[in-house]
């Protein structure tokens, strides 16, 4: 069994923002009718979580469930549970039109903490990121300087932040330079 | 600078998280075609200064697309409706023309 390393390998940076490797998820794309009942029921078993609303990002016991577009979920377990969680959604949508793909080791999860969160995000996204346009437990798909990215809040001064693993070390140097001190525009975190 | 609804995924995005794919609503000309009716579907596009009917992709969001109504001159966005349609919807063009009392109307 080899051993499982992160894009990121533990990268950390103190800023305006603090900026870390999430260590390893568990990460199924999941793409289906989100209307059916057989994927709600396969979804609250393996997360513990109900079925988004669109934009939503879902959270229970054992995982979240974020939606990504109108047939398509990003199922978040312990890294070690995906191979499982895959098999059981293949076995419970089985006949069903639907794709459920393991992509743990495709992607790259940053932990984004600080006052400064919006205002650092808001350098290289066109995202509203105001809390009335994003509040918390609402994903945000789109781009990061050139860089498709998807981040949420989980409370007002913390985010998770996902994007391709190929691209996790440069995203994390973006970050970096955009989380510089002193650089702030002041304006999300003047608002709080 | 350009803002879309996407309505896939009810999302205002920045002109430069999608991806324009020109003209909406051309009819699709293949094997069997005339040279006329062929050359129609890959070159001849509509240029209007004016109200013009576009395909977007919501490309670093959902993915999706949809189509767009747009004033090519002003920028000003008409509304967005669903990719799923062959016309826009009628409640759209009224909505144009009330605006756009010059308008000749929506012709494919
Ligand atoms: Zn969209």
């Amino acid at each position: 069994m080899s051993n499982a390393v992160t894009a990121l390998n533990g990268a950390k940076y103190s800023g305006l923002i603090d900026i870390a490797d999430a260590g390893l998820m568990g990460m199924i794309t999941l793409r289906g009718d989100l209307a059916s009942a057989a994927m709600a029921k396969v979804v609250k078993s393996i997360t513990g979580a109900k079925m988004p609303k669109p934009r939503g990002v879902e959270t229970a016991g054992k995982g979240s469930v974020a939606w990504m577009s109108p047939d398509e979920l990003l199922i978040m377990v312990d890294y070690p549970a995906a191979d499982a969680a895959e098999a059981k959604i293949t076995d419970a949508l089985s006949g069903q039109h639907h794709l459920a793909v393991n992509v743990s080791d495709a992607r790259a999860v940053f932990d984004l903490t600080g006052d400064h969160l919006r205002d650092v995000l808001a350098k290289g996204s066109p995202t509203n990121l105001n809390p009335d346009a994003l509040p918390i437990g609402e994903v945000r798909r789109t781009r990061l300087g050139q860089l498709a990215v998807a981040f949420w809040f989980t409370d007002e001064s913390a985010a998770k932040l996902v994007c391709f693993r190929s691209v996790g070390d440069h995203v994390f140097k973006w970050l970096a330079n955009a989380a510089q001190n002193g650089s702030s525009p002041n304006f999300h975190s003047d608002m709080r | 600078m350009l803002i879309l609804t996407c309505p896939n995924c009810g999302i205002a995005a920045d002109e430069t998280e999608l991806h324009a794919d020109g003209q909406a609503h051309i009819t699709r000309h293949g094997a069997g075609a005339s040279d006329d009716d062929l050359e129609t579907y890959l070159f001849m596009r509509n240029n209007p200064k004016g109200v013009h009917f576009e395909r977007w992709r919501h490309v670093y969001g959902c993915g999706k697309w949809f189509h767009a109504a747009r004033c090519t001159m002003t920028l000003e966005v008409f509304g967005t409706y669903p990719a799923q349609t062959l016309e826009p919807p009628k409640e759209l063009v009224a909505k144009i023309k009330k605006k756009r009392p010059d308008w000749e109307g929506f012709v494919k």
